[in-house]
């Protein structure tokens, strides 16, 4: 899985010049990628599209490993990873043949932070800290921890198939974000806090000699106790004073993973709606990725609303629909009319929207996914998605 | 009448996608009836109220929006907008309640403030609320400050709601005692009293729906009261599942040459095929309203909106919501 140079795709952003379709079976038959990061903002069908990637690639031969965050019950039950153990286990109903494979797992955000702390720490220091009020509180709802977790979990799912050969591709899903640029910023906020200012302001009245505290320091403990009350203050201290042999290693990791991500043998997927708060924050997205000189694969709209069967325009159906009403108002083929000018009007809207995008940023490859009727919750339907991905019209 | 005379905060949650902070706007527009003052806020920090009212990026600080959806009288009340970001929300608190003056700035230089506001878990949230129930419940040492009649808040997505809003819980275990403790213990008690409802936004779907019913369950379970459930985003009925089924090709083509549209068996076609779909779908709107219907709270209908929500849209929406009893 070592990206291999001479496969490097173009890396795209809003300077490049030439619009094009998203190749998505040429992305995924690409050896040289052994990473794909699908992000985007909450509710536009993210874990589906990991999911429908991450099999389509299985059964074109790939062996694959796909790490979601927090899949529907239903989808999680046709995978197989209802349970959640951290672990990758092989999803069920493969199609055999390609010589491919599928391992499923569902994120533990505090069973992953625990594993950190224990590989790091000897097993007293990584006790005290597990046992620690503060960090419990840290590990299980800290905003970002979900985002470094997922990189941290990615990081060791890539070791883990560099040495044993076990995985070649892994598919990863993002935390359903506040924003969808968290997530990138998520393990630099932390190491650096880590690294920071305030926490050595509040190891220091550990350490014997570094003792010497400024009338400055004393000023800004005084008002943290205030504020905070002295017990979680106490908390926060012995918390960072227990982790503080850890911070080095947490702050490496954090940069291994972010150039992990920069490196050619990632791609990522931004994943959107065709609705405006969806592309507006791909449109952040594919940005940020460019800033970061991060590998943009291209753009994946879901939910397309179905094209319309006939090219009549709304404003015709619209007029028709309106002589028949006021000869008979509860005329069928006046409802039908009405009904064909709205799925015009919304497929126009949605053309519009995808249009702009395209006009700021007319490098990014797109494909487009129709909307499917009901939820998908089983292979069959992942493989449908799967199937719209790759066939774009 | 509205359904919910006695609360003060609108809390409208719903998941990603469903709509709910064009439901929260609408809801806003919707309360501003004759001589009342609404103030909507936001505070995940997507400036969602400026690009849909079209004004420049909200600033911490209560603004002037918009005029509300006039009633019987003609007379609208006003929509006031509040962008609340942790950072400032922290600077205020701190300036309100405790005089540091030269430790306030050192608690910025040592990274404090963003350690309150990113990293120290549950002190983001409870800032955040804390802003929104100063509104609700005015401090005296706010001065000049509008009392308003209700404020909606665009809230955090279903699947954190319980969480954002059970600050005193968030924070057990680490401040037992001290002046966040006993803030965040005032601030539920107006949270989990009848001044509050907490307002679901869905659509039609199996996630969506499944999604507001295990989020109405964890409000129940931590005592937080749960208001209406809007659907939204939903579908036309003008025509009957009946009606769409016994469509037949043959009036079709002959109702469209009547009206003079020349139909051609591919445009007859198209149309029957889209009413079909049409159907399909209706069918499993059917049958997620249903489930909607058991949750056993009171649920209002909003429609899709082919052309998208523009300002316009967005008092036809509170029209529909007021009519509802909503608002």
């Amino acid at each position: 899985m070592t990206p291999s140079r001479s496969t490097a795709r173009t890396r795209v952003g809003p300077s490049g010049r030439t619009a094009a379709t998203l190749d998505v079976d040429a992305l995924l038959d690409d050896r040289g990628v052994g990473i794909i990061v699908c992000c985007g903002s909450g509710g536009v069908g993210k874990t589906t599209t990991s999911a429908a990637l991450a099999l389509r690639a299985a059964e074109r031969g790939r062996k694959v490993v796909v790490l979601t965050i927090d899949p529907a019950r239903r989808l999680a039950q046709s995978m197989g990873i209802e349970a959640l153990d951290n672990t990758p286990r092989p999803v069920p109903g493969i199609a055999p043949g390609g010589g491919g494979s599928l391992d499923a797992m569902m994120l533990d955000m505090k069973r992953t932070f625990d594993e950190v702390v224990e590989g790091q720490a000897s097993p007293e220091k990584a006790k005290q800290i597990l046992e620690n009020p503060f960090y419990v509180a840290l590990s299980s709802s800290f905003a970002g921890t979900q985002e470094y977790m997922a990189m941290e979990k990615l990081g060791q799912l890539h070791r883990q198939a560099r040495e044993d050969d076990t995985y070649d591709l892994i598919v990863v899903d993002t935390p359903p974000s506040r924003s969808a640029l968290d997530f990138l910023d998520a393990p630099e906020r932390l190491s650096s806090f880590l690294d920071g200012r305030l926490i050595r302001l509040l190891v220091a009245p550990a350490r014997g000699p570094a003792r010497l505290m400024t009338a400055g320091l004393s000023v800004v403990t005084n008002a943290l106790g205030k504020i905070l009350g002295g017990q979680m203050l106490r908390d926060v201290q012995t918390f960072v004073t227990a982790l503080d042999t850890l911070f080095g290693s947490f702050r490496q990791r954090a940069e291994k993973t972010f150039a992990l991500l920069q490196a050619d043998g990632t791609a990522f997927v931004v994943v959107a709606s065709p609705e405006p708060d969806a592309l507006r924050e791909a449109a952040y997205f594919v940005d940020r990725l460019t800033d970061d000189d991060m590998p943009l694969a291209g753009l994946v709209v879901n939910r397309a609303s179905p094209s319309a069967h006939t090219d009549l325009s709304a404003e015709a159906a619209i007029a028709a629909a309106d002589r028949l009403s006021t000869k008979d108002p509860s005329s069928l083929t006046a409802g039908l009319l009405r009904l064909h000018a709205d799925r015009v009007r919304i497929v126009e809207r949605e053309q519009h929207l995808r249009e702009r995008f395209a006009a700021s940023h007319p490098a990014v490859p797109t494909a487009v996914v129709p909307a499917m009727a009901g939820d998908v919750h089983d292979l069959e339907g992942l493989r449908a998605i799967g199937d719209g991905l790759a066939t774009q019209a | 009448m509205t359904d919910w005379p006695k609360v003060r905060l609108h809390v409208v949650t719903g998941k990603g996608g469903t709509g709910k902070s064009t439901v929260a706007a609408a809801l806003a527009l919707a309360l501003a009836t004759q001589g009342k003052n609404v103030l909507l806020c936001e505070v995940e920090g997507r400036q969602g109220i400026a690009r849909m009212f079209d004004v420049d990026p909200l600033p911490y600080a209560e603004r002037r929006l918009t005029t509300g959806l006039p009633d019987e009288s003609g007379e609208p009340g006003v929509v006031h907008a509040l962008h609340i970001d942790p950072e400032s929300a922290l600077l205020e608190y701190l300036a309100m309640y405790y005089k540091l003056g030269r430790a306030g700035k050192a608690l910025d230089k040592f990274g404090v403030i963003e350690f309150a506001t990113t990293i120290a878990p549950g002190v983001r949230d409870v800032l955040l609320t804390g802003k929104v129930f100063e509104a609700v419940q005015r401090n005296a040492r706010n001065k000049g400050a509008i009392d308003y009649d209700a404020v909606v808040l665009d809230a955090p997505p279903t699947g954190r709601i319980t969480q954002f809003l059970n600050v005193s819980n968030e924070l057990a275990g680490l401040a037992k005692v001290g002046p966040i403790k006993a803030q965040s213990d005032t601030m539920m008690t107006l949270f989990r009293s009848p001044r509050t409802a907490v307002h679901l936004v869905t659509v039609l779907e199996e996630m969506p729906v499944q999604e507001t019913n295990d989020g109405i369950v964890d409000l129940q379970q931590n005592d937080l009261p749960v208001g209406g459930v809007i659907v939204n985003l939903v579908r036309p009925q003008d025509l009957t599942l009946e009606q769409l089924a016994a469509t037949d090709p043959g009036v079709v083509a002959a109702d469209l040459r009547t009206a003079g549209v020349d139909a051609d068996r591919a445009l007859v076609d198209g149309l029957v095929a889209e009413g079909r779909e049409h159907a399909e779908r209706r069918a499993l709107e059917t049958s997620q309203r249903e489930l909607v219907a058991d949750l056993g709270v009171p649920t209002y209908e909003l429609p899709r909106l082919p052309q998208g929500v523009d300002l316009g849209a967005l008092y036809e929406l509170a029209g529909l919501l007021r009519q509802q009893g909503l608002a």
